[in-house]
């Protein structure tokens, strides 16, 4: 499979996904740069985590701009794999890829640390090897990953059973506790309709070696190797 | 290089002079008559205005070490690992398999307590631009906190707002805070320390320099623009603080860590292209420093236009923007003809860079600007023979009744001490703090914080790096000397109970006022301790930072020299926790009490007491236990390696006690064990603090073999219990510690938080 890891001024994780996709699954793997138009022919494209353009007005705003989003957006439009890892997460939702929003944590600081996550969605080409109901941990680490939409909008998002991953004590039950940022429903990761594009707060990066204590991580990038879901248009 | 362009330059009319300088002038910037006389002869005529700045910065406390200086140079400097020694902008030791270590600590006191979340913030940017100033990709940071007591006035302000900034700021450039140390006294409560540590990964072949050379070289300026913010940095750094430090907020700079992340990543492509031939950060004294720094180390001269440096605002002149402490920015001297290579990296990232001079071969400085002449001073004799004082010292007149043997309370309700111990800011958890920064980015972070020591791993290696800060301030002020020892052994020991070996130190040496002559002599002394540290356990000092005038209104903090280590784990996978994994195992406990309570948290958290003499400090015995803590965890022997420091026996079997998730993180979610022991000692003993100590825990099989190794390495070692239960119980000579480890847990986890909230 070959993979595109954007790159954004201020993208701080670029170099820990390449490094999974290239040398832990041994994937072939090239950075792609913010200001170009095409895409390399990369069937899985991951926007990575960071401070794109230092994230100083909100979040992802500035970055969903950026002349690369367009080749995103179109590739996601023809069924193409899209990934958004934390601040590629928030870069999902400002470029409308994703629907709701991303609020400040509830306690409005920073939170590095490890949550148990809950499988919603065991069918995707992201999480095929896990199971549905499966409770992971992986670690986070972010200060806007309060995820908010309307009301009416979460209910459609649940009707569409497009949460993938949902914050949740490790016996697998949703609680406040738990739910470290505030998420609206406990959201800790969502799909579009197609299933082609994941956005999710943890990353799954940074647990996907056993020297580093921890492999939850790797399931997800395991999912998706040789996978190159194109929808019928 | 021609003749002609010599004869030019001493020609040449002396530079303008913007406003009258006198003795008066000088004395307002910081200078003392000897220094302006000193001044007045290398020019052989009376500086500029601009002259007059540009001096008082390099001479500066800060920037010129000149109180300390005849005591640094007794640091031993060399060693098998050692690559780049102190003078560069940060230490290099070689880490194997063609690796080498860039780092360096500082501090950030001053701006810190004025303004903390930019003061704390500029630290760590700071920091960070030593180490990949080198060519090191940075990888990891740490903090050396000291704050005052919870209580006194602004202080929960400081801690929150030091923590914003220091999280913002490494969050932000995506470089893991993996460790460090905070700690709360009342000595600082006018003046608290912020010490800043990075550390960066190069190929060896890959290290750059900070040595101009190359007459007709062009000399780039990069990053962020010039602005009037943190004029005078350096010489703030260098003057006590009285109540109106709060007029000073100016002078504290603002950092960009958007703009530092992009200028890592340029600088780091920049020096790849092979054109830079010398380059480093504008840090303190912003251009000054920068430009004569480099051009001293070369033995070059420099011409500068600042007419080309890019401003944030009209009208600045040049004595500010030779002064200027704008931050993210970078002085480079690229090879004459391959500018352009070296420009148009920092152009892809979106940064300016503009040519603002170029090398000569007359050892001068000429500063020009709009075609006038601002300054034209003789650069080494400036750099170089920057004063150096040999200040009075004297024994602090209560040294005696500081020292005078302690009455210690017995413990009579050891369970209720050990409890009231964990519930302090001090001894209580610090993931609070740990939990806003980001520790696992890189994807590095073995063992993140709250071990002994942080590991990194060594990508594509079976090796790993092992990072420790450690100071006792308390033992420092009863016995500097005893002080400083301890700080270099308690970090030796750290990194043996992760199996590593150290290869070299960088240390920020902070004190009070040295014109106090009480204060000379700390440092003195301090120094003498850790020169002795070094040299026992064979540890290299290959960076640092001194801070004095850490005093507020005559009241000085207590003597603080801070002790970052770095070693090197040769394989990774046998590296312990320190707290227990596998009920079952036997508990052994290495080294020997002497019922030392002189300076202990015993005393002085429950009582209130801070006298006596520190614990004693024995190098060969640390050694001996060092070596057989790294022997023990290579042969895959030891589940945990705990060592015991404040609060002696008792705390550190609790904090064994306290398990935690891989990574350091989910603290909340960790998996406690309960351990039985068995110990002769009286129950306020388990409280002592005598050195030279770990407990290991391993499992049935392997006690006789340590226990024999133990022997032959001329350690005591007893097996005194064994892990196990959701109790800790320490039986001792009547009386004993019991108490559920889930209770004792939540004490010491909330501890900080709680105090924070009251």
């Amino acid at each position: 499979m070959k993979c595109g890891v954007v790159v954004f001024p201020g993208s701080n994780c670029d170099h820990d996904v390449y490094h999974v996709l290239k040398h832990v699954v041994g994937q072939e793997v090239t950075f792609l740069w913010h200001d170009q138009a095409s895409l390399d022919g990369a069937d899985l494209v991951v926007l990575p985590g960071g401070f794109a353009y230092g994230d100083y007005l909100r979040a992802g705003s500035m970055a969903a701009l950026s002349p690369i989003m367009a080749a995103v957006k179109q590739h996601a439009a023809n069924g193409g794999l899209v990934l958004g890892i934390c601040n590629g997460f928030q870069v999902l939702l400002e470029s409308g890829l994703l629907p709701g929003a991303m609020r400040r944590n509830r306690d409005l600081r920073f939170i590095c640390d490890d949550v148990f996550l809950r499988v919603e969605r065991a069918d995707l080409p992201f999480t095929r090897h896990y199971e549905a109901g499966q409770v992971i941990r992986l670690p986070i680490a972010h200060a806007e990953g309060n995820y908010a939409d309307h009301e009416d909008r979460l209910d459609t998002l649940e009707a569409a059973n497009q949460v993938v991953f949902r914050y949740v004590s490790q016996r697998g039950e949703t609680d406040p506790q738990s739910n470290v940022n505030g998420s609206a429903r406990s959201i800790a990761a969502i799909t579009n309709e197609h299933g082609n594009v994941l956005g999710l707060m943890p990353h799954p990066e940074r647990c996907a070696e056993a020297v580093l204590g921890n492999e939850d991580g790797l399931v997800l990038f395991e999912s998706l190797i040789g996978e190159t879901v194109r929808l019928s248009a | 290089m021609s003749g002609e362009e010599k004869k030019a330059s001493s020609g040449a009319p002396a530079p303008v002079s913007e406003h009258t300088v006198n003795v008066e002038m000088a004395r307002e910037h910081g200078l003392s008559d000897q220094e302006y006389e000193l001044l007045q002869k290398l020019l052989e005529r009376e500086p500029s205005w601009t002259e007059l700045g540009i001096t008082s910065s390099l001479w500066s406390e800060h920037c010129s070490y000149k109180s300390s200086k005849i005591y640094l140079r007794t640091f031993p400097t060399e060693g098998e690992h050692v690559v780049q020694g102190p003078g560069e902008n940060a230490g290099v030791v070689d880490v194997g398999h063609g690796w080498v270590a860039a780092f360096k600590m500082e501090s950030h006191n001053h701006p810190s307590y004025i303004e903390p979340f930019q003061g704390a913030a500029t630290g760590v940017g700071g920091i960070l631009r030593d180490v990949f100033t080198m060519g090191a990709r940075p990888v990891a940071c740490m903090d050396s906190l000291r704050f005052g007591q919870i209580d006194a006035p602004r202080m929960r302000h400081l801690v929150d707002g030091v923590v914003r900034g220091i999280g913002g700021y490494g969050n932000c450039v995506g470089i893991p805070t993996v460790g460090g140390e905070t700690g709360f006294h009342k000595s600082y409560d006018g003046n608290i320390l912020v010490n800043a540590f990075a550390l960066g990964l190069a190929r060896r072949e890959q290290l750059a320099h900070a040595r101009a050379a190359g007459v007709g070289n062009p000399v780039l300026y990069a990053g962020s623009r010039t602005g009037r913010d943190g004029i005078h940095g350096a010489t703030m750094a260098s003057e006590s603080f009285d109540t109106e430090a709060e007029a000073r907020r100016p002078t504290v700079q603002v950092g960009d860590p958007f703009t530092e992340k992009i200028l890592i990543e340029a600088t780091l492509e920049a020096l790849k292209t092979g054109a830079v031939v010398a380059i480093q950060d504008m840090g303190a004294a912003g251009l000054t420093s920068s430009a004569f720094e480099m051009a001293g180390r070369g033995d070059v001269g420099m011409h500068l236009e600042l007419d080309r440096v890019p401003l944030r605002e009209e009208g600045l002149v040049p004595y500010e923007i030779m002064l200027s402490e704008s931050q993210e920015r970078m002085l480079l001297v690229t090879e004459r003809g391959r500018r352009e290579e070296v420009a148009k990296v920092f152009e892809r990232w979106g940064l300016e860079v503009e040519t603002i001079g170029r090398i000569t071969d007359d050892g001068r400085a000429r500063i020009a600007m709009n075609g006038q002449t601002y300054a034209d001073m003789p650069i080494l004799p400036l750099t170089e023979s920057a004063p150096v004082l040999e200040r009075p010292t004297a024994v602090p007149g209560d040294l005696a009744a500081r020292q005078a043997a302690p009455e210690v309370p017995p413990a009579e309700d050891p369970t209720d001490a050990l409890r009231r111990m964990l519930d302090t800011p001090n001894l209580g958890s610090k993931d609070w703090i740990w939990r806003q920064y980001d520790h696992t980015v890189r994807t590095n972070t073995a063992i993140g914080p709250g071990g002994d020591a942080a590991v990194l791993l060594l990508k594509g290696t079976s090796s790993g790096l092992a990072l420790v800060s450690d100071v006792n301030p308390v033992y420092c002020w009863l016995d500097p000397r005893t002080g400083g020892a301890q700080a270099v052994a308690e970090a030796v020991r750290n990194l043996a109970c992760a199996g590593a070996k150290p290869v070299g130190l960088t240390d920020c040496l902070n004190f009070g006022n040295p014109e106090n002559p009480e204060i000379s002599w700390q440092f003195k002394e301090c120094v003498a301790g850790m020169v002795a540290g070094c040299e026992s356990l064979a540890v290299p000092v290959v960076s640092g930072n001194v801070s004095f005038y850490n005093e507020t209104d005559g009241s000085s903090i207590h003597p603080t020299p801070t002790v970052a280590m770095v070693g090197v784990i040769p394989e990774i996978a046998h590296v312990p926790r320190s707290h227990f994994t596998h009920a079952g195992d036997r508990v052994i406990l290495l080294g020997e009490d002497a019922g030392e309570h002189g300076g202990s948290a015993y005393l002085r958290l429950l009582y209130d007491i801070e006298q006596g003499h520190p614990p004693k400090v024995d190098l060969e015995a640390e050694a001996r236990l060092a070596r057989l803590l790294r022997e023990c965890i290579g042969q895959g022997w030891v589940h945990t390696a705990h060592d015991l420091s404040e609060g002696g026996l008792a705390v550190a079997l609790a904090e064994a006690c306290f398990g935690g998730a891989p990574g350091g993180a989910t603290r909340g979610q960790a998996v406690c064990h309960g351990a039985e022991i068995d110990v002769a000692l009286s129950p306020t003993h388990l409280f002592s603090e005598s050195q030279g100590r770990a407990l290991v825990a391993v499992a049935p099989e392997h006690v006789d073999t340590v226990l024999a190794r133990a022997e032959s390495g001329g350690v005591v070692a007893r097996d005194v219990g064994q892990v196990g239960g959701d109790r800790l119980t320490i039986r001792a000579d009547g009386g004993a510690i019991d108490a559920a480890v889930e209770d004792l847990h939540q004490t010491w986890l909330t501890a900080l938080p709680r105090a924070l909230e009251q």
